[in-house]
């Protein structure tokens, strides 16, 4: 039984993981690869490391699996949104079936400040609503 | 079937080949951004494969290793983005 469920999320996980490989070398563009590797990634992980639990039954090393998960689980979508931001403010094109750009000119090329953020009310005020 | 030998018969070659997926994008890759994303995906593959690893070679103190890189790929790729911003 535990062996079974050892198995079964060590495939899942495996599967999700090669569906993540098979995202960056397929989608089109840097936002889109992200957004797949990240989300699948993570969870691919978590079922690896949740089979591993499983597998070994034991204090210790459910505890480290149970840390790990956390910690990617957290940090994930922080550096996901870095690299977007990084991106964004690079220039990458984006893929030329993207159909809304809601941040197109409202970056500061200079400060990187975006307009409307927080205590910068009237920013939004003057450049009105499309 | 026992859990070590499904691991190492399909589920390590199945990463392996996630692996060199990642690595055609890093080689390839447009832009630097792209490279970035690739190498975030490296790093957890790897916590993956050595989760696997632990299991197929019933050694459960590798998974110390896998803790120190999920903490050294989120400094890392944090690191990278950081620069990518400010390098103009």
């Amino acid at each position: 039984m535990q062996q079974a469920l050892s198995i079964s999320f060590m495939v899942i996980g495996t599967f999700f993981i090669l569906v993540a490989g098979i995202a960056i070398l397929r989608l089109p563009d840097v936002f889109l690869r992200m957004s797949a590797t990240t989300k699948v990634a993570t969870l691919g992980i978590g079922f690896t490391l949740l089979a591993t639990a499983v597998y070994f039954n034991n204090l210790g090393v459910t505890s480290r699996a149970v840390a790990i998960i956390a910690f990617v689980m957290l940090t994930a979508p922080v550096s996901a949104h870095m690299i977007g931001r990084a991106a964004y403010l690079d220039g990458v094109p984006l893929w030329k079936g993207t159909v809304l750009d809601e941040l197109r000119g409202r970056y500061d090329p200079e400060t990187h400040v975006l307009a409307g953020s927080p205590g910068e009310q009237g920013a939004v005020d003057e450049a009105g609503v499309e | 079937m026992t859990v070590p030998g499904i691991a190492v018969g399909i589920v390590l070659p199945v990463l392996a080949v996630t692996v060199v997926l990642a690595f055609v994008r890093l080689a390839r890759g447009p832009s630097l951004p792209d490279r970035v994303v690739a190498l975030d995906l490296l790093a957890t593959v790897g916590i993956s494969i050595i989760a696997v690893y632990a299991v197929a070679t019933n050694q459960p103190v590798v998974l110390d290793v896998a803790v120190v890189v999920a903490l050294l790929s989120f400094l890392g790729t944090i690191a990278f983005a950081y620069y990518i911003e400010r390098r103009r």
